[in-house]
């Protein structure tokens, strides 16, 4: 769905004002006249694609479907501490996801203001869609939170005996961590969506300042607001949001490079403490997204510093995954595959975040098509790749069936090609000074003239990617299907998914202990006894 | 739920309390896992008011004179006597818990019942505190009416003040809703010492509400009247 929507908006990049083909009539008269998307309609597209990837798409798969199948069966609990708060949690979660799509059928459309949705822009927004985001953002909010709260209970009271902290898988680590992130940021968006909720249904002005005028003519409104208020509020929850968004994608990925290098998980316990210091620092970055505020110098410096210091972490863990290579005997399974593009995707992200994390490069970069490629690179090659690498990897724990190579190897080529094809030329567009969110692409200024042909291919790469995704969607329902029986173990792992299950289950051993030296078996799952 | 799992204690081999959940190994594990839920799920309830608080504080820093004439105009009689109310309440309900841990099922009701009246109380004299400002059109929005200078920045403080208010008695209706399905409970002997999870944590969650009023109340109503009364 939100990858739908992008297709539209890169149809429209690519040839501005000309009819998109097949679909466009779908979309009313009021929306794109004759198939032609409306900058109206664009702009619903583009926050509806942000809401959409980010709290419906990649959040639920990552924390919601990952985390709760696999926090369980890894620790070796019969359950999570509280099934009933769990299905709640899916229902406000049914409940989120049904009002921000229908959002787009009532008068007006779905919102418009980006997925920031920062004011006055998003309190003044004409129709109803804007509150009816704020509704379903409220919806999602409580969903992440029981679900965040069952983890943190179940990881902490259901461990198996002898799973002690530092014998956790990293997943479980990462998924962790990642619930704190949800339990604390979300909560301020929360009430920030309250207050926008009454400066649009209320009247009143939290975040309006005084003397704001439409189309030349004074608003009736009080006034006196702050419209910066918003984004310190919304960003508190947005950047650890970004960690929710990488931390369990990070998790997946060293559960298999570990299991496909048949090595122990290099540095395991820095990468631990390393999940801890990005929880904790991503809570201390969240003003590197206003250097353009105006909000001083000082401010700015210690947001920068703060930004410097929480890539430190990163790059430890990503080094880590790398060394973990190093020496082993790697089995090029099609999970592995995603996972090893993974590290150096989630590099280049990493990379070029560095000169929007500094004041001085952000200030000419801000808002630019730059800054789309940057997160694009984390979310997309990144996490994307890494649930991907996720869905292979445990398919034949959830169905006792394997997926079929071929067509993953197909999969993996094609996305691999064609993401990088995407998010590359936009640095060189964002560079070049071109702003993100433009209707045309930028057509009508001079400066993006140079840059504007990169459209077209960036643009066909993504309806191929979408061709690409369709062998993942085919070997799925195949392999659901007629896929080959796998074994109980296919992948030899260590971990305790992987192990029968039984009732007086034990932990004796470290979470990846791979050719251990003189041992029987290149692996020695958790639950052996030392003398096995 | 208790016979359903009753009927299953027999092809477990053991008989277990009825109001032990499976994935649990012990009642003292399911009631400490309870327990951090609980105060996990009152972590998010923090942030969720920290959040509004930094409303509060930026506009009080921006507009300390709006919010000295504000505080003024809030009736602090009422807001005195919902204070005690509340705290009251809070010890009603303290010691419902501890009827509910000696087995004293009629005193727990007859403690848990009391609470909900002051909670009720609360309600009501909120309602007309609230009835009051409508009056006098201290409502935010277009029919907002205040003479004085500082006219605009006090419909701020107000939206503040119906926004805190309002949510922290959205909690109270839910206290108070949960309170009654627990005197039900506790009505038809549902609990015992080995088993009064649920109490003690509606407790925990109206101790929770309180406090939020315990800072709510001096924030409002006597921010600056030390400074007004000098």
């Amino acid at each position: 769905m939100g990858f739908t929507l992008v297709v539209i908006i890169r149809w429209q990049l690519a040839y501005p004002g000309s009819p998109v083909p097949y679909i466009g009539s779908l979309f009313g008269t009021a929306n794109a006249p004759g198939g032609i998307v409306l900058p109206e309609f664009y702009n619903q597209l583009g926050a509806m694609h942000g809401t959409i990837m980010v709290f419906l798409g990649v959040v639920p798969l990552a924390v919601g479907a990952f985390g709760n199948y696999l926090i369980p069966l890894q620790i070796g609990a019969p359950d999570m501490a509280f099934p009933r708060l769990n299905l709640a949690s899916y229902w406000f979660y049914l409940a989120g996801g049904t009002v921000m799509l229908a959002s787009f059928f009532v008068p007006g459309g779905a919102a418009n203001n980006g997925w920031t949705s920062y004011p006055p822009l998003s309190d003044l927004a004409p129709g109803t869609g804007q509150t009816w985001w704020l509704v379903g953002m409220a919806f999602l909010i409580n969903s992440s939170l029981l679900g965040a709260l069952n983890f943190i209970t179940t990881v902490v009271q259901l461990r198996a005996p002898g799973m002690t902290w530092f014998r956790l898988p990293f997943f479980v680590w990462a998924q962790f961590i990642t619930a704190f992130l949800l339990l604390l940021a979300f909560p301020p968006l929360e009430g920030a969506a309250i207050l926008q909720g009454m400066d649009r249904l209320a009247g009143t002005s939290f975040f309006l300042p005084s003397g704001l005028a439409v189309s030349g003519r004074p608003l009736g409104v009080a006034g006196g607001g702050s419209a910066l208020l918003w984004q310190h509020l919304f960003w508190f929850l947005a950047h650890p949001e970004v960690y929710v968004l990488i931390l369990p994608a990070m998790g997946i990925v060293a559960e298999i490079v570990t299991n496909n290098t048949r090595k122990p998980l290099w540095g395991y316990r820095v990468m631990v403490y390393s999940l801890f210091a990005l929880g904790f620092l991503s809570f201390i970055v969240w003003a590197h997204h206003m250097f353009l505020t105006g909000m001083g110098t000082a401010v700015s410096a210690f947001f920068q510093t703060t930004t410097m210091i929480v890539s430190i972490p990163s790059v430890v863990i990503l080094s880590s995954l790398i060394l973990s290579l190093h020496g082993g005997s790697i089995r090029f399974t099609t999970p592995m595959l995603f996972a090893l593009a993974f590290i150096p995707m989630f590099g280049i992200g990493g990379l070029t975040g560095l000169p929007l994390g500094l004041a001085t490069t952000d200030i000419p970069l801000h808002d630019t098509a730059y800054v789309v490629g940057h997160f694009h690179y984390l979310v997309a090659p990144g996490t994307i790749f890494a649930l991907f690498a996720g869905i292979y990897h445990w398919f034949p724990r959830l169905t006792g069936r394997m997926m079929n190579d071929t067509l993953g190897r197909i999969h993996f080529a094609g996305s691999l090609v064609c993401m990088n094809v995407i998010f590359m030329p936009m640095f060189v567009q964002g560079l070049a000074g071109v702003n993100r969110r433009l209707w045309d692409g930028g057509a009508e200024y001079a400066h993006a003239q140079g840059v504007l042909s990169l459209n077209v291919p960036m643009s066909i790469a993504a309806f191929a990617l979408a061709f690409f995704q369709l062998f993942f969607i085919v070997n799925l329902f195949a392999s659901l299907k007629a896929g080959r029986q796998a074994a109980a173990n296919p992948w030899s792992a260590t971990t305790l998914e992987w192990q029968a299950a039984t009732s007086s289950l034990r932990v004796y051993r470290n979470p990846y202990e791979y050719s251990v030296p003189g041992a029987s078996a290149d692996f020695l799952p958790q639950h052996l006894p030392a003398d096995a | 739920m208790p016979d359903a799992l009753a009927a299953h204690a027999e092809p477990h081999g053991h008989a277990h309390h009825p109001a032990l959940q499976h994935h649990f190994q012990t009642m003292a594990q399911q009631q400490e896992a309870a327990t951090l839920g609980m105060w996990v799920f009152l972590v998010t309830e923090v942030m969720f008011f920290g959040g509004l608080l930094m409303a509060y504080l930026l506009y009080r820093v921006w507009y300390p004179e709006a919010w000295s004439e504000g505080s003024l105009e809030l009736d602090i009689r009422m807001g005195g006597f919902n204070t005690v109310v509340l705290i009251g309440s809070s010890l009603t309900m303290a010691l419902a818990v501890r009827s509910a841990q000696t087995g004293a099922p009629r005193a727990t009701v007859r403690w848990l019942l009391l609470t909900i009246a002051l909670g009720l109380t609360f309600l009501v004299v909120k309602f007309f505190e609230y009835k009051e400002k409508y009056d006098l059109h201290h409502i935010p929005g277009p029919n907002f009416v205040f003479e004085g200078p500082q006219k605009d920045h006090l419909q701020i403080f107000f939206s503040l003040y119906f926004g805190l208010t309002g949510l922290h008695a959205l909690h109270m209706v839910i206290g108070v809703s949960l309170l009654s399905v627990i005197t039900w409970m506790a009505h038809r002997r549902r609990f015992s010492p080995e088993w009064y999870t649920p109490v003690e944590m509606s407790g925990l969650y109206w101790h929770f509400v309180d406090i939020v009023w315990i800072f709510l109340f001096p924030l409002l109503y006597l921010v600056d009247r030390a400074h007004q009364l000098s």
